[in-house]
């Protein structure tokens, strides 16, 4: 169906001569195809890599593949199309197979570097009598995961900011493939712990795909109203903690225990703060026979009330407005070029949105609008968070109605399709999730690529802290809140 | 000045009066494993635990593991292992968090005296994560919201491990992060001790079988509070240092 936010495919229908394929590409990302992942993984023949392209054009996921002879590499597409950049230093550092003239081949995450390994990063260095660097991390001064950042900078003012992320890699791609995919929810659960459900639903999707099922429409609109509340309890998160990086202690106090009402709320209805167990392989999973609809309901008229309070006080706080206006711009342009997904991409003016990009039956059916903001800065991220976090409510408040009281069902997974690649996408609060699960002859699981959107994002906060102020760049990181480990996987 | 005061009014009085006592509702918690004996050569829920949290014969659930995911309390056809609301789940050692059948007593933490001496009324957290998911990052960082309030008792995060009392690990405790983790608790001035926040930091919880982690530091240094869960609730933690430390123990 064209719009679905799942894409499968028969393994055998895909694949194409280098040419051909690179040729494709280019031709489609041109044309103005946007990619959504691309990635390497072993082919039948050991001395060549496979290499897969998903796109979205036109409201629809398509996949291109092609084999490379792994010694002789291939031509990089980053230099034209720049949003490809962190896939290629992927593809790189996991198979050793080289895309000739990528402008910076850097490391993504540096694999069981070790210590020895992640001080020998090859940090890009501006040089000249007035440059000094700041190092921060990969510790930081809060609670919060670990990188490290590397300002270059003249006087107060940051010229280039180096991220070096992989100190949280915890070898999450081998381990997808250790157990039946039919049952990973868990691990999945854990690849960006705060976008729980996003990830677990791009995985259910893909496993029903492959299994030959698809969602009822009752369990769709149960696994949206379980993401809206994840986005809106990160979003309040995200927003108390911007709040507390810039010394507004009510509005951290205010956001922060709204933040409680939603996260209780989905522990209510999943068992879990952080809505473990909400998503389940052709399952409706509820903790009790207890109620729902009247207290979730309750919790959306307490939020809508409150955080309008908040959002108001917040606004209105010259000194908020002072630290959050200009500070970290990115503009249009860059987002579009470096292929920034989510509220990143949003605040600087780009309507992307996977809900409404490729809505499927649940978003046609409930539509979603991108919230867009045109500045680019900290205030428009601020900002996008605000407003959908009434858009959430509003879509949730829908979503209740059309559903009425939920009731559990489990249906047997069964046998997954043998020698077939099903991608699906879900947009997180931070954007979106691409999971692509690929079966062997057998069924078995061959291959699975997990995305986070932070992967793409980092790149953005680089850009944007650019000429600002380095006392600026804790609200600059956290207006894009991106993942470390989501990112390290 | 009026918009203050309305969110004043609005956010009323929202600290949870004793945390021991609390009750979340919903909350998949503390694992209970009745005294039916299992049927012979059933494995339903070893099979159904993504951790490798169950042994059998006899049945045992390692809470270390554990991410609560009720995975085997649906899979075990006798409804033997349910997962209650019980939020207190910390322990004062390793072997505190295995569980077995019956009514054998919930994982418990002793006061120590030792620790309540030196930091029952202060007590200085050095947060490190080493491969968290942002899961136990989130709910370390709600400890400070206005709901559990953990600065009432006198237990803050602090920003330097020169600070700090105690480490809270979270996170399997990655390759990468080894020398990092080591450095911050050399920088902790003596004396010190290490709380393991979560599955993953007691275990490697999810990720205990990856070949990129390198948890030396958990092996010398024995915590002295274990808390599990994926992530803990911010309760399981506040009961937890309460009881460490003896403060506010119920008369």
């Amino acid at each position: 169906m064209s719009g679905a936010s799942t894409f499968r495919a028969a393994v055998a229908a895909l694949p194409t001569e280098p040419k051909a394929f690179f040729d494709a590409a280019k031709a489609r990302l041109a044309g103005g195809a946007r990619p959504v992942t691309f990635w390497g993984q072993p082919a039948d023949d050991p001395a060549e890599l496979t290499l897969t392209l998903v796109l979205e054009e036109a409201g629809r996921l398509d996949a291109l593949r092609t084999a490379v002879p792994r010694d002789r590499g291939f031509h990089a597409l980053t230099r034209a199309h720049p949003a490809l950049h962190v896939f290629e230093r992927e593809i790189f550092e996991q198979h050793g197979v080289k895309p000739h003239d990528h402008p910076w081949l850097k490391p993504v995450r540096s694999p069981g570097a070790g210590p020895a390994g992640m001080l020998r990063y090859p940090l890009y260095a501006v040089e000249g009598k007035e440059v000094h660097e700041v190092a921060v991390g990969p510790i930081h001064a809060g609670v919060i995961e670990p990188g490290h950042f590397r300002f270059m900078c003249l006087g107060e003012v940051v010229h280039h900011l180096e991220i070096q992320l992989g100190w949280q890699h915890r070898g999450a791609a081998a381990l997808l493939l250790r157990r039946d995919p039919r049952s990973l929810a868990p691990l999945v659960e854990t690849l960006a712990g705060d976008a729980s459900v996003a990830h677990a639903w791009a995985w259910a999707d893909a496993v029903e795909a492959l299994a030959g099922l698809a969602a009822s429409p009752e369990l769709e609109l149960w696994r949206g109203v379980g993401l809206e509340l994840e986005r809106i309890a990160m979003h309040l998160s995200g927003l108390a903690g911007l709040a507390n990086d810039v010394a507004f202690l009510q509005g951290s106090a205010g956001y922060g225990r709204l933040r409680t009402t939603v996260i209780n709320a989905s522990m209510l209805a999943c068992g879990s703060r952080l809505g473990r167990g909400w998503v389940r392989a052709c399952e409706l999973r509820l903790p009790s026979d207890r109620p729902l609809l009247e207290p979730l309901r309750a919790a959306l008229a307490l939020l809508e009330r409150d955080v309008a309070l908040v959002d108001d006080r917040f606004a209105a706080s010259a000194s908020v407005r002072a630290r959050l206006d200009g500070v970290g711009a990115l503009r249009r342009e860059q987002a579009l070029e470096l292929g920034l997904v989510g509220p990143a991409a949003r605040a600087s003016g780009v309507a992307l949105d996977a809900r409404h990009g490729l809505p499927g039956a649940l978003y046609a059916r409930l539509p979603v609008e991108p919230v867009v903001e045109a500045t680019g800065d900290c205030w428009a991220r601020a900002r996008v968070r605000m407003r959908e976090i009434g858009a959430s409510i509003g879509w949730i408040r829908a979503a209740l109605d059309a559903l009425g009281e939920p009731a559990p069902f489990a249906t047997p997974v069964g046998p997954l399709a043998p020698s077939t690649l099903a991608v699906a996408v879900r947009e997180s609060w931070r954007g979106e999730v691409v999971h692509a699960l690929e079966t062997d002859a057998a069924g078995r699981l061959r291959h699975y690529q997990a995305q986070d959107p932070s992967l793409r994002n980092w790149h953005g906060l680089a850009l944007a802290v650019r000429e600002n102020e380095i006392s600026d760049f804790p609200i600059c990181n956290k207006s894009f809140d991106l993942s470390y480990c989501g990112s390290d996987l | 000045m009026l918009k203050a005061l309305r969110v004043l009014r609005s956010q009323g009085r929202q600290y949870i009066p004793d945390p021991r006592r609390a009750a979340p509702a919903g909350f998949r918690g503390l694992p209970v494993l009745s005294e039916r004996p299992c049927d012979e050569g059933c494995r339903a829920c070893a099979d159904a635990c993504p951790t490798d949290a169950i042994a059998l014969a006899p049945l045992r659930l390692d809470l270390g593991r554990c991410v609560l995911c009720d995975e085997c309390a649906r899979a075990c056809p006798a409804g033997t292992i349910t997962l209650g609301p019980e939020h207190r789940m910390a322990s004062g050692t390793r072997e505190g968090l295995v569980l077995r059948q019956g009514a054998a007593a919930p994982p418990a933490v002793a006061v120590s005296e030792a620790l309540a001496r030196r930091f029952g009324r202060s007590l200085k957290l050095r947060s490190v994560s080493s491969g968290g998911c942002n899961g136990c990052e989130l709910e370390l960082n709600a400890l400070g919201n206005v709901n559990f309030d953990l600065g009432r008792y006198g237990i803050d995060f602090v920003a330097s491990p020169r600070h700090a009392d105690a480490m809270v690990l979270s996170g399997p405790l990655t390759a990468n992060m080894r020398e990092a983790v080591e450095l911050a608790w050399a920088a902790m001035p003596a004396p010190r001790f290490v709380i393991a926040f979560g599955a993953c930091a007691i275990s490697g919880g999810p990720y205990a079988g990856s070949t990129v982690l390198a948890r030396e530091l958990l092996e010398r240094e024995v915590p002295a509070l274990w808390l599990p869960g994926c992530p803990p609730h911010p309760l399981t933690f506040v009961s937890g240092i309460l009881d460490l430390l003896g403060i506010d123990l119920p008369r």
